[in-house]
């Protein structure tokens, strides 16, 4: 297999704050330094990006050191928290910037989609769109015209495409804005989080499409935050945390490696997260916390043991149309959503302000893994305070010998219902 | 297999080859530059009715005011040919420079967005600009064929000579002070934007220093040698004497201007280049 990226010790490094007079000093020294063949003095003092902390440096890395090699027909899932370094990776791979220090060596043509709908413009119609995003993607006129009609059928807006994109909706415009980008044929195609926009069928169309380019031994790295398409898509995994590349390995290991750095609590240990109270905001959460039967927090159980969210929050002034979203994952695949509205509609109409507490038993039926919690308000339709895989804790079936039973962890499934199976007294005489 | 190992189509680094002009980038993106160049076009005239008709319209405009007032107010020389047609041949010149090198040199700030996201040759958009100028010069260059055709009818005076055969070059030395220009001036206002607030300031001062309302033999000829250090100058002197044989026309003038392009235009690549690596971080 060949090689087909190879990055060597790549940094890079930001500047904090506004663009003023305090820049001229620094560049001024920069520049003296580098006069004088002098290292830049500005490259030791960086810091870590830990974006919650406050640091004392202007600079912070937001990588660094990072090295890694992708073979041809590779699809690598690039995994990370928010800030982590994964799209400035990918930027600093598809050349939109350059890297602070190192070296990144490709081979063949690199497509990125970073956005979908890069140039497009609303005044001029579909087709005009179509070539315009097509060139910018980098293909020549002749490769989107032998395209043409493959871009319009996967995009399913062939009686729009004379119509002006402004009169698209907005689904119309990231669909064709995708199969645009999905008929490139790069040999390298970079995806940070564009499947996030569309519906769910077109997001299924988009990965299928993705895993088929696959098949012609093209290579993707891919980023989102959805750990079940990385896993379903993708082989391999590079794990970031803070700028620093702490994983490289088979995508599933490189998914549980990330599951199990997030908010890391001692899985004996109490398993709470409290957050910091703003009082500006009209409607925050408090904390949030793992329990078993006995009220007791802990991040790890066993099968037959009671699991309990316990949720707090607080309302600063009254709430219509308003619900509390709990979302719980498997292994970075969804499991569920529950509302707290599902089984009380009054509670939707108005909400009192006030400090309310909320437990929610998890139901019976998990199965071993590493389970994650996501939290969230929903008012008026809209997503507020989302809290992405905020909290976890892990099931364990390590106390129990499963290996003849069907939720076997290497057998097919993501629940353990308890299904009854009824026959009749007597087995029928053949 | 050691040798394949070692070669690669892209490297990148934190820093540039100091004289990588990086031209074969720009051919690669040749469709682009041709689709920038229509989009913006195009963008004038959709959902109007008159539609690409609002393209004559303008400097039809132009010319009209042109006539009236410098026509029958102004009182300056314009060395014994017809005022609209002195006029008309300085600001046809003169528009095509001042409009490409405005628009060109905030080519970072205005795509800053569409830089962000994907990467293609950044030369394309400064280029494309350039040649969205040019077309708009074209047609007010049709209106003051017009009025030409008319004023050779009516005036003896007014005849081609041979030196109206420098038009091309006219053209290309324009084009690419323009262009040189806008691109300097971009990359040097896009971490510190204070140069910004001169630029449209120093385009009016260029105007006047410039031969547009005024000929050349009006400058003392003892200042002439500064007024022609403006490498406009040379320009505007040389199209208004090959058109009506009446100006300044000197070798050693035009030959400055083309050199002076070609310094500018080189410049303003390798800068541009450089900025356009980081630029994202710091616009």
């Amino acid at each position: 297999m060949r090689t087909v990226i190879k990055t060597e010790n790549i940094s890079k490094q930001y500047r904090l704050g506004t663009i003023g007079t305090g820049n001229l000093y620094s560049d001024l020294t920069r520049w003296w330094y580098r006069l004088r063949g002098k290292e830049d003095p500005f490259l030791v003092i960086g810091e870590t990006n830990d974006q919650s902390v406050r640091g004392n440096s202007e600079f912070v890395w937001a990588l660094r050191n990072i090295n890694f090699e992708v073979q041809q027909g590779d699809l690598v899932g690039l995994i990370g928290k928010n800030g982590s370094g994964k799209s400035t990776l990918l930027k600093l791979l598809s050349k939109i910037t350059a890297p602070t220090t190192g070296v990144i060596k490709l081979r063949g043509r690199v497509a990125s989609m970073l956005e979908v709908g890069t140039g497009f413009h609303p005044e001029l119609t579909g087709r005009e769109n179509v070539f315009l995003n097509g060139t910018i993607m980098g293909m020549t006129k002749k490769e989107v015209e032998k395209k043409f009609d493959q871009i319009v059928e996967f995009a399913g807006v062939a009686r729009y495409i004379e119509t002006p994109i402004k009169r698209y909706s907005s689904g119309m415009s990231v669909r064709l804005a995708f199969s645009v980008a999905a008929h490139l044929d790069p040999e390298i195609l970079l995806v940070d989080e564009v499947l996030a926009v569309g519906d769910a069928e077109f997001q299924q169309k988009c990965l299928g499409k993705m895993s088929d380019v696959s098949k012609e031994g093209r290579t993707i790295i891919f980023v989102s935050h959805n750990l079940g398409s990385i896993r379903r898509l993708c082989n391999r995994g590079l794990v970031l945390s803070n700028g620093n590349l702490v994983f490289d390995g088979e995508v599933n290991l490189a998914v549980d490696n990330y599951l199990e750095s997030l908010p890391s609590h001692d899985d004996t240990g109490s398993n709470v997260v409290s957050f910091e109270q703003d009082d500006s905001k009209l409607f925050q959460f408090t904390y949030i916390s793992i329990e078993d039967g006995n009220n007791q927090s802990r991040g790890k159980y066993f099968y037959g043991d009671k699991i309990m969210v316990r949720l707090g929050y607080v309302i600063r002034q009254d709430c219509r149309n308003f619900s509390v979203r709990l979302a719980l994952a498997r292994n970075g695949e969804t499991l569920f959503w529950t509302f707290d509205t599902d089984e009380n509609e009054a509670l939707f109409a108005r909400r009192a302000k006030g400090e309310y507490l909320a437990c929610i038993a998890l139901p019976d039926f998990l199965k071993a893994g590493i389970y994650t919690v996501s939290v969230s308000f929903i008012e008026m339709g809209f997503e507020k305070e989302e809290h992405i895989d905020i909290i976890r804790f892990v099931l364990d079936d390590s106390t129990f010998d499963t290996s003849t039973k069907s939720y076997h962890l290497d057998r097919p499934g993501h629940i353990r219902p308890h299904t009854k199976w009824v026959y009749t007294e007597h087995p029928v005489e053949v | 297999m050691q040798a394949t190992e070692e070669k690669w189509d892209t490297i990148i680094t934190s820093k540039a080859p100091l004289f990588d002009f990086r031209l074969g980038e720009v051919w690669r993106y040749r469709d682009l530059l041709v689709l920038f160049v229509k989009r913006d076009i195009a963008q004038v005239y959709k959902q109007t009715i008159l539609g690409p008709l609002w393209f004559f319209i303008q400097p039809f405009i132009t010319t009209i005011v042109f006539t009236v007032i410098f026509g029958n107010l102004a009182e300056i020389s314009t060395d014994g040919i017809p005022p609209i047609l002195f006029y008309l041949a300085g600001i046809t010149f003169w528009n095509f420079f001042a409009e490409a090198l405005t628009k060109s040199s905030t080519v970072f700030r205005d795509n800053a967005n569409i830089f962000g996201k994907v990467y293609f040759s950044r030369l394309v958009l400064p280029l494309s600009i350039v040649m969205n100028s040019f077309v708009k010069f074209c047609i007010q260059l049709l209106m003051f064929i017009i009025v030409y055709v008319y004023f050779m009818s009516v005036n003896d005076a007014v005849r081609p000579n041979a030196m109206a055969l420098l038009f091309p070059v006219l053209v290309i030395i324009t084009a690419g002070l323009a262009f040189g220009f806008g691109l300097l001036i971009t990359s040097m206002t896009a971490k510190y934007r204070d140069l910004y607030f001169l630029i449209q300031f120093g385009i009016q001062l260029w105007f006047f220093a410039t031969p547009v309302v005024y000929p050349l033999s009006e400058v003392d000829p003892e200042n002439r040698i500064y007024a022609i250090l403006n490498p406009m100058a040379a320009v505007v002197e040389t199209f208004k004497y090959g058109f009506t044989g009446v100006g300044t026309f000197e070798w050693s003038y035009l030959a400055y201007s083309a050199g002076f392009m070609v310094v500018i235009v080189l410049l303003g690549i390798l800068l541009f280049n450089r900025i356009e690596k980081t630029f994202v971080d710091i616009i």
